[in-house]
């Protein structure tokens, strides 16, 4: 049980990151495609910060008193990541509106028989 | 019989390549006028052959000739260097070219040809990588223009540009291209990981011992990576590429194309593996049955063609097959009648495929069963095509006759007796599929009345084609009497001699 | 200070010159500026590339934060040489795509399609030229959103999904990467490659290393479209605008090919990756399926970008091919079909994007009789199509015998056969179009055409003409593509110094056969 508990972080990152992939994998929406790769990236995310914290630390900002601090660098990342997911998000949402306005549809088993496949 | 006496010997090969190549420049310059253009060829041939008479001087004289051009990978570029048995195959073309290029002005202009300015440049670019080849100093050199042959020709091969064309286009690049690379290729790379070196050597290049089974498989990709040697079954290529207008067949597939091949195959032999290696290996036998089956099966289905150029198309294979077989010998006599035989049979069968040429331009006939009573039509084309059958058959007084007296002393000297009698055999064959056509033409389809002949019934071929044929038919004769000069060259072929006992 | 800050000029220019794009506006002044700074780009590249040639590894801190807390820009001779790649195609792009655009991307996205291309280069060089892991990750999702944005452009509809396609395979592939970053963070403390390559192994043999390994091989792997994850490749090529396809096809999955390079043997360490990972294994056997597959589906496409497209996914095969050998000459082959590839598939796409151009269709149908009507477009695409078939006196023969040498040198004589068989599949590819080109006449009421103007010829001819130079003369690139294998395989030979002065273990050395 102390496997399961102590690596409770873990956990939660496998299973975002597995529910997220199957969404991608499975979904036939596209905008459900895209959130799915959200909660894929989400997780990955949660993995960064949840290996930055260090026991007994606190918010890594300078305060009086304070001797230990988690680590910054991930909390770092992560918003870079972050911004990247967003800009990623951002894309594949207005790729999903011009395809909308092309095709009608975001159902992918809808328009796939629309057109040759390469 | 040099003219170049000022030019350093080593730029006279560059100077051998480069001149068709700026023919073949001048030819589209001057294509919309096209007795100009036909002069520039003209004039471009006959230079080319001056040239390697020079070359040719140089050799007797033991004056080394060798250029280093640029150097692809470390160690290893385009090098140049002069041997006898390159000067032998680079007199033939370059000496033929001449005279095709007569005979083509005659055809191409007879037969009212389109897209000739095309003709006539693709034709100087083939000779030019031909002499290239002759010269090339190293396996990488000959590779790159091996396969710049295959490319230059294929505009010659698809001329007609009508399907059929385009058929045996497809046929002739598809298997040319695919054994250079898939085995020729990978046989050369094979060769360069094993020695570290692609230079040709007299004695050969494997020095240290390698495993007799790695040399022998190499041996086999060679053989039939060198796809223009026509070693069955990749042989279709050459039936195929008689789509061609006839000088092309003529020159390139009787002499250029073909010729390059089996000299590839040669200069392997004697230069990469060396005669003595050759011997211990016992892919060597394999070659050397696989070599006479080509020869008696590709007779045996010229028999069946009644298309004249598909008949004299597989009898190349089959001649190809007397050079491949000499080479594999293993033999310094065999080797000696394998380089003679790409003269002889250079200058027999360019006179059959003139011949065919002659008859398709002036009578329009294409297969033998129509041809009976031709001798009275095209009496000076059959008495040559006579002296060129004759010549292949390998009887005297001909040309032939000394190639094939060599092969077989060769053969004798390896002690390889079936060889001698699949010679004979050959010879029987070459009998049965050539001579019936001049008989046909002279002594079949008497005219009804019974009037003798006169020159008035005559419809010969145009002057132009008239002269090719003689003079190549004389150089039959000539050859027959005067072999020596070729026969001095041969010896001085490092392990190849016509004496028996030496080399 | 020019020469101070030179190192970080690839990525400065280019980044600076997007947003500036957007505000010029018209399409003639957008393009002559993105040449222009293009064109500079370039200029540093060479000047880079000089620099690293002879006076070795140059380092940059960006921001005056010093490694390995601070961002690292490292120049060496591998990552100097790709970099010259992906600024000379992408300045011959830009002058080719003026009038290429008129017809295939909608005129109010002109300005859109330089912005995107400038902020996609400014990526690509920032992934080659960076030294910090997760850099590479951000420079590497700048790149892919913006590649994404170009595939997107064109009128045809199908673009959008093969563009949405690319963007979730490409995020899953980046993300994969960023959890194998992560996982390497998390055992080293440290994301400076230099300093991972010194930390990595500290433990003996840890999961969490080989899974970060694992994670960023499958991630770049996507990302450079290996066999089997290579199905966003065909449709993106097919269907984006001919001058983006020209230049994503010559530059980014090359810059996928070099990540994987960089990770392998200077982070961490060639030795560990082939031997106890037995990644060469896999590697191969991935990359001539890669060949094979590519090339049996180029030869049976109907339209001549798709067939491009797969032939594009054999020719990465080669280059993982000569990765995989383990070897310095299978380095240096990969490296060398790294530039070659790129002179090729950029000359051949430009040609394609001239005949869309006049005939407003890449069907091989569109392209019979061309051979008459736009004779220097098909004499391009011709040597370019020779070259892909590994003809003599062609960069493609250059990199196909050093692969093949070095495959020979392993004793690998089948992979050397079926690389060689894979050849004869390209001239049935190649064979199709240019018999429909030459042989074959208009259909019934095609329309005549004729040739491009110059401004899309000259940077088709320029490439063409590099293949020739560069297949007869190749001192230049084996020199540096050999200086580059050297020094990669020099930085495996540091960490195995590391590995044994740690552990005491003898580590086999890697195979290091000079070509």
């Amino acid at each position: 049980m102390n496997f399961i508990f102590d690596y409770y972080n873990y956990w939660i990152v496998v299973f975002l990151m597995m529910a997220g992939f199957y969404i991608v994998i499975s979904a036939g929406n596209l905008v459900k495609k895209v959130v799915g790769l959200s909660i894929f990236q989400t997780s990955v995310f949660m993995l960064y910060i949840s290996m930055g914290k260090v026991s007994g630390g606190t918010a890594p900002i300078v305060a009086e008193g304070v001797t230990q601090y988690s680590n910054p660098l991930p909390h770092v990342l992560i918003l870079t990541a972050i911004v990247v997911g967003v800009a990623t998000t951002a894309v594949g949402l207005s790729l999903i509106v011009r395809i909308k306005r092309a095709y009608g549809t975001v159902e992918e088993n809808e328009f796939e028989d629309k057109d040759d496949a390469i | 019989m040099n003219l170049w006496q000022g030019v350093e010997p080593s730029q006279l090969i560059t100077l051998s390549i480069v001149i068709p190549f700026i023919g073949a420049l001048l030819v589209i310059a001057t294509g919309k006028i096209p007795n100009l253009r036909e002069a520039v060829t003209l004039t471009t041939a006959t230079v080319l052959f001056t040239i390697v008479l020079a070359i040719t001087d140089y050799t007797f004289k033991g004056v080394e000739m060798r250029l280093n051009v640029v150097e692809l990978f470390p160690g290893l570029g385009i090098n140049f260097e002069v041997e006898p048995l390159g000067v032998l195959f680079a007199l033939v073309a370059s000496f033929l070219w001449i005279i095709t290029s007569i005979y083509a002005i005659g055809y191409m202009r007879g037969h009212h040809e389109i897209n000739q300015t095309r003709f006539f440049c693709c034709f100087a670019l083939a000779i030019s990588s031909v002499m290239a080849i002759c010269f090339s100093g190293n396996l990488l050199t000959l590779f790159i223009f091996y396969e710049v042959l295959t490319l230059s020709t294929y505009p010659l091969v698809t001329h007609a540009g009508n399907e059929a064309a385009k058929k045996g286009g497809r046929v002739y690049l598809g298997i040319l291209l695919s054994t250079s690379v898939a085995f020729l290729l990978f046989a050369i790379l094979g060769t360069y990981s094993l020695t570290g070196t692609l230079d040709f050597k007299a004695g050969g290049i494997f020095d240290e011992p390698h495993s007799k089974l790695v040399l022998g498989v190499l041996l086999i990709l060679f053989c039939y990576g060198i796809g223009k040697a026509a070693i069955m079954p990749f042989h279709r290529w050459l039936p195929a590429a008689m789509v061609a207008p006839t000088p092309v067949s003529a020159l390139l597939h009787a002499v250029a194309v073909v010729k390059a091949g089996v000299f590839s195959i040669l200069k392997v032999v004697i230069y990469i593996f060396g005669l003595d290696e050759l011997r211990s290996l016992e892919a060597t036998d394999i070659m050397l049955y696989i070599g006479a089956a080509t020869i008696l099966l590709s007779s045996c289905i010229a028999m069946t063609k009644d298309n004249l150029k598909a008949r004299l198309a597989y009898s190349t294979v089959s001649q190809l097959s007397y050079i491949v077989v000499g080479a594999l010998l293993a033999s310094s006599v065999a080797a000696a009648g394998a380089a003679l035989h790409i003269a002889t049979h250079a200058v027999g069968k360019i006179t059959l495929f003139f011949c065919a040429g002659a008859i398709m331009v002036a009578s329009h006939k294409k297969n033998i069963s129509d041809m009976e009573g031709l001798g009275r039509a095209m009496p000076l084309t059959m008495v040559a095509f006579t002296i060129g059958a004759i010549s292949i058959i390998g009887l005297p007084p001909m040309a032939g006759t000394w190639s094939k007296w060599y092969l077989t002393i060769g053969a004798l000297e390896a002690d390889k007796l079936f060889i001698v009698a699949v010679l004979m055999i050959s010879s029987l064959l070459n009998i049965a599929y050539l001579l019936p056509i001049p008989i046909k033409a002279f002594f079949k389809g008497q005219p009804a009345d019974g009037q003798p002949w006169s020159w008035a019934e005559t419809k010969e071929a145009p002057l132009p084609i008239l002269i090719a044929l003689g003079v190549t038919s004389i150089g039959c004769l000539v050859l027959f009497f005067y072999p020596q000069p070729l026969i001095d060259l041969i010896n001085l072929i490092p392990g190849v001699s016509t004496n028996m006992g030496e080399g | 200070m020019l020469e101070q800050n030179l190192a970080a000029l690839p990525i400065i220019l280019p980044l600076i010159a997007a947003p500036i794009i957007i505000i010029l506006g018209r399409s003639s002044l957008a393009w002559a500026f993105a040449t222009f700074v293009s064109g500079l780009a370039c200029l540093v590249a060479w000047e880079l590339l000089a620099s690293v040639l002879s006076n070795g590894v140059l380092s940059y801190a960006v921001g005056g934060w010093s490694a390995p807390w601070g961002i690292e820009l490292r120049i060496d001779a591998a990552n100097a040489f790709v970099l010259l790649v992906v600024a000379s195609v992408s300045t011959l792009v830009l002058i080719y795509s003026k009038q290429s655009i008129e017809k295939e991307i909608d005129p109010s996205r002109h300005t859109l399609f330089y912005t995107a291309h400038l902020l996609c280069l400014a990526g690509l060089s920032g992934i080659l030229i960076t030294g910090d892991a997760f850099n590479l990750f951000v420079f590497l999702e700048i790149s892919s959103l913006a590649t994404y944005t170009l595939v997107s452009l064109a009128s045809d509809r199908r673009c959008l999904t093969a563009a949405f396609r690319y963007l979730v395979m490409g995020t899953i592939g980046a993300t994969f990467i960023l959890i194998g970053v992560g996982m390497l963070y998390m055992k080293t403390g440290t994301l400076n490659m230099l300093d991972l390559a010194q930390r990595i192994h500290l433990y003996d043999s840890s999961r969490t290393i080989n899974t970060g390994l694992a994670f960023i091989m499958v991630g770049v792997s996507i990302k450079l479209a290996l066999f089997p994850l290579h199905m966003w490749l065909p449709p993106a090529y097919t269907h984006a605008p001919s001058a983006v396809s020209a230049f994503l096809a010559s530059t980014a999955t090359k810059v996928a090919v070099y990540v994987m390079i960089r990770f392998i043997f200077t982070i961490f360490g060639a030795d560990h990756v082939f031997n106890e990972m037995s990644m060469g294994a896999i590697l191969m056997v991935l990359a001539v399926v890669a060949v094979f597959k590519g090339s049996y589906m180029a030869a049976v496409q109907s339209n001549v970008k798709s067939v491009l497209a797969h032939s594009s996914v054999a020719q990465i095969g080669y280059m993982i091919l000569g990765v995989s050998l383990f070897s310095a000459a299978g380095l240096m082959a990969g490296l060398i079909h790294i530039f070659n590839h790129a002179l090729m598939k950029g000359a051949l796409f430009m040609a394609v994007g001239a005949v869309f151009y006049r005939m407003g269709s890449v069907d091989i149908k569109a392209f019979r009789g061309l051979g008459k009507q736009m004779p220097f477009t098909m004499a391009a695409f011709t040597i370019a199509g020779l070259s892909i078939i590994g003809v003599p006196l062609t960069v493609g023969f250059v990199s196909k015998w050093y692969l093949v040498v070095a495959a020979l040198e392993q004793n690998h004589w089948i992979i050397a056969a079926l690389v060689l068989a894979g050849s004869l599949l390209a001239v049935v590819y190649i064979g199709r179009i240019l018999e429909a080109a030459y042989f074959n006449e208009p259909e019934e009421g095609q329309k005549t055409v004729k040739e491009v103007s110059w401004l899309m010829l000259a940077p088709m001819w320029i490439l063409v003409l590099a293949n020739i130079y560069f297949g007869v003369d190749t001192s230049l690139t084996t020199e540096a593509a050999q200086r580059a294998s050297e020094m990669l395989f020099q930085n495996s030979q540091e960490i195995n110094a590391l590995m044994e002065s740690l552990h005491g273990t003898e580590v086999s050395v890697a195979q290091e056969v000079s070509p």
